[in-house]
């Protein structure tokens, strides 16, 4: 195993500790780190040692090299060459502009009250900071200034109704926390067999293992719980007036959740029924966001879902149900096409999936009934009906959906 | 390593693949650093093809992991030959041997199935270990797969722990189909595979058909790039490229002006699926071959 090599830049400067350039490739991992960029001191120490290899005058050379170590995914490869020139060569946006701009990433990092410089502090952190912190914390974004307006600053973001998120820094710490609850999800939904004594299905691997050692007798049995294929996810996501407040960051939700699932659909609908998909895998949230802006222009009049659901029935269904299909309903139930149409449209659709879940905003509000017509209608074929008008009501599904 | 870069590209050059600098530096950086190396892009844009061509080009062996869903330590690293160790077992009841040597008879390397990951760590001259499609396997596997591309030794616990005899150059590739583990990244270099723009898929072109007109690979390069600007479910890739070319060059054809309709039949070296045939009617291919050629 190679030991790190210690990597010779001659000696420091009268007056300083380290040889130059790595004090400044040390700034310019710290600039990267500020801008989402992992990078921690391996990755500086890797880069150090790519820059030994090659001439550091020649700026292309270092450009390659320290692309290479410093990036960790492609939204890092794209931004690199920006920060690297504006670092390097002293061209595009201001240094200073680039390290505070930066820290109002989706990362936000706080500091630490104590007046230390940033040591990035990890989100878990973050989130506890914020729950024992109360006043504070949520009001001091990393650009020094307290915002008040729309959700109280000392309520936990998490309990906050996502209708009354208005600034954008809050919802970029809810997203953040999304992506955490997105992964768990994920997690859940995807586990491996487990041992399990009392399991129907005979380990024959362990078994034979284990037989070994009792002369090639299979004495102990070993069982297994029968492995769950892994779910296929699909999500619908109403998209129109009333859902307005809670569809932008839904779909910012969904979008994380699909970065976890290797297959999992999703289509919106208001009127008529849309995939979007292919839109959602869009690493880009800006960019995806404004993809789907585009597909909903236009899109007026009442909201129509039991037609919505017969357009996926007919011609979505038997490409993207499997036998594990989980469907997932984001909608308030307002509907202005036939209840009875709805119920069909319901039925159809249980028949191919798994299960139903559908999040209804309006169950955070306190003494809603589903009475509306249509909500009324799709109740029966319904198996998971729950709240989602904030993350904690998410946070909640969590364990829900490990259960089915 | 600057002249290794340029070896690293002329190297490749010579098998047919043409590297960008950046990519040579790449793989130049994973040689010198000992560090596994993450490719990402779509697919099609030649990152497995690097493995191999590597191999090729520098005659180190290849040895490929495919990942796939469920993908475990018993087909990735090793497992023991359970059939033969119990057969060996009955064998040795009679033997007059005691309890001791019967075990390590049992336990010996002889009836230890050795797995991509455990081979490439076994052999006296560094191979080329490329772990294909790593987002098709869990994060479970990723766990195994980190703490081997750490410390490049396996504990077999009724053996011992071999450690590396050479360490392997790492290759990654991913599809992007789902999000890798930050531990994984921060652990790889990386590098974004992008498909080539037009003057190196002209260059790849030639490489693999040194006979061709400049001419022709340069409209069918132009008209499968344009084709990756449609929005389509699968976008061709150089592998599509080149075979497209290949057809062509069989059929006899020197211009895609020529014969549209012979042209739009063998598309089906481009075109994947079904909803892509579709998309692409005639009149829009005649509307890119109108603009290409």
């Amino acid at each position: 195993m190679a030991n790190p090599t210690v990597v010779d830049f001659g000696q420091p400067a009268r007056g300083e500790t380290e040889p130059r350039i790595v004090t400044r490739v040390s700034r310019f991992a710290r600039v990267l780190r500020d801008n989402g960029f992992l990078v921690g001191l391996q990755e500086t120490s890797d880069a150090l040692q790519g820059l030994a290899g090659i001439d550091i005058l020649d700026k292309r050379e270092m450009r390659c090299v320290l692309r290479c170590a410093l990036s960790s995914n492609k939204r890092d490869w794209v931004k690199f060459d920006k920060l690297f020139d504006a670092y390097w060569l002293g061209r595009g946006a201001r240094r200073s502009r680039i390290a505070s701009s930066g820290a109002m990433q989706t990362r936000t990092r706080e500091r630490d009250s104590g007046g230390q410089t940033s040591r990035p502090s990890s989100p878990i952190e973050d989130y506890l900071k914020r729950i024992k912190g109360g006043g504070n914390d949520g009001a001091e974004t990393a650009s020094g200034e307290g915002r008040h307006a729309g959700a109280s600053a000392a309520e936990n973001i998490a309990d906050v109704d996502i209708a009354r998120i208005v600034e954008p820094e809050r919802m970029d710490e809810l997203v953040d926390l999304a992506e955490r609850l997105a992964a768990r999800i994920r997690f859940r939904l995807s586990r491996r067999r487990r041992l399990d004594r009392r399991g129907r299905q005979i380990d024959i691997r362990r078994t034979l293992h284990s037989s070994v050692s009792t002369g090639g007798t299979p004495i102990r049995l070993f069982r297994r719980r029968r492995r769950k294929k892994p779910f296929k996810l699909v999500i619908f996501l109403d998209v129109s007036g009333s859902m307005d407040q809670y569809s932008r960051f839904f779909m910012r939700f969904i979008h994380l959740l699909l970065g976890a699932f290797r297959s999992a659909d999703a289509f919106i609908f208001h009127t008529r029924l849309v995939e979007v998909s292919t839109v959602l895998k869009e690493r880009n949230p800006e960019k995806m966001m404004e993809r789907l802006a585009l597909i909903v222009q236009g899109w007026s009049g009442g909201t129509r879902i039991g037609e919505s659901l017969a357009i996926f029935n007919r011609d979505h269904a038997r490409r993207v149900m499997t036998s594990r299909t989980l469907v997932m309903i984001v909608s308030d139930g307002f509907d202005t096409g036939a209840p009875e149409k709805l119920a069909g449209e319901m039925a159809r659709l249980q028949r191919r999936a798994k299960r139903i879940i559908w999040l209804n905003p309006l169950l955070g509000s306190q003494g809603y009934e589903p009475r509306s017509a249509g909500m009324a209608a799709a109740l029966p074929y319904i198996d998971l009906f729950a709240p989602a008008h904030n993350l904690s009501s998410l946070a909640a599904l969590e364990p829900e959906l490990a259960r089915i | 390593m600057m002249q290794r870069q340029e070896q690293i590209q002329q190297q490749l050059d010579a098998v047919g693949y043409v590297a960008a600098p950046q990519l040579a530096m790449a793989i130049a950086m994973m040689d010198q650093l000992q560090r596994p190396l993450l490719l990402e892009g779509d697919a099609g844009v030649g990152k497995t093809q690097v493995a191999k061509s590597l191999s090729e080009a520098t005659g180190r062996r290849l040895i490929r992991l495919q990942c796939y869903e469920g993908l475990d330590s018993s087909n990735a690293i090793y497992e023991w030959n359970y059939q033969r160790q119990i057969l060996a077992i009955k064998l040795l009841e009679s033997a007059d041997m005691d309890m001791a040597d019967k075990e390590s008879h049992i336990f010996d390397d002889e009836f230890l199935l050795k797995r991509p990951l455990l081979e490439a760590i076994m052999l006296d001259e560094p191979p080329i270990l490329l772990i294909d499609e790593i987002d098709r396997a869990d994060e479970e596997f990723e766990a195994f797969l980190l703490e081997i591309l750490s410390d490049f030794q396996i504990t077999i616990p009724e053996l011992r722990t071999i450690k590396a005899k050479s360490i392997p150059s790492v290759i990654l590739t991913s599809n992007g189909t789902r999000e890798l583990s930050d531990a994984l990244r921060r652990r790889c270099l990386y590098h974004h595979l992008d498909y080539p723009g037009e003057s190196t898929e002209i260059r790849i072109v030639l490489a693999h058909y040194p006979d061709i007109e400049i001419a022709l690979a340069s409209q069918i390069v132009r008209f499968v790039q344009a084709v990756r600007r449609e929005d389509l479910q699968k976008n061709p890739g150089v592998a599509e490229t080149l075979d497209w070319a290949g057809a062509l060059i069989g059929l006899d054809i020197k211009d895609i002006n020529h014969d549209l309709e012979l042209l739009h039949q063998t598309l089906m070296c481009l075109l994947k699926t079904r909803a892509d045939h579709e998309a692409m009617a005639p009149e829009i291919i005649e509307r890119i071959v109108g603009k290409v050629a």
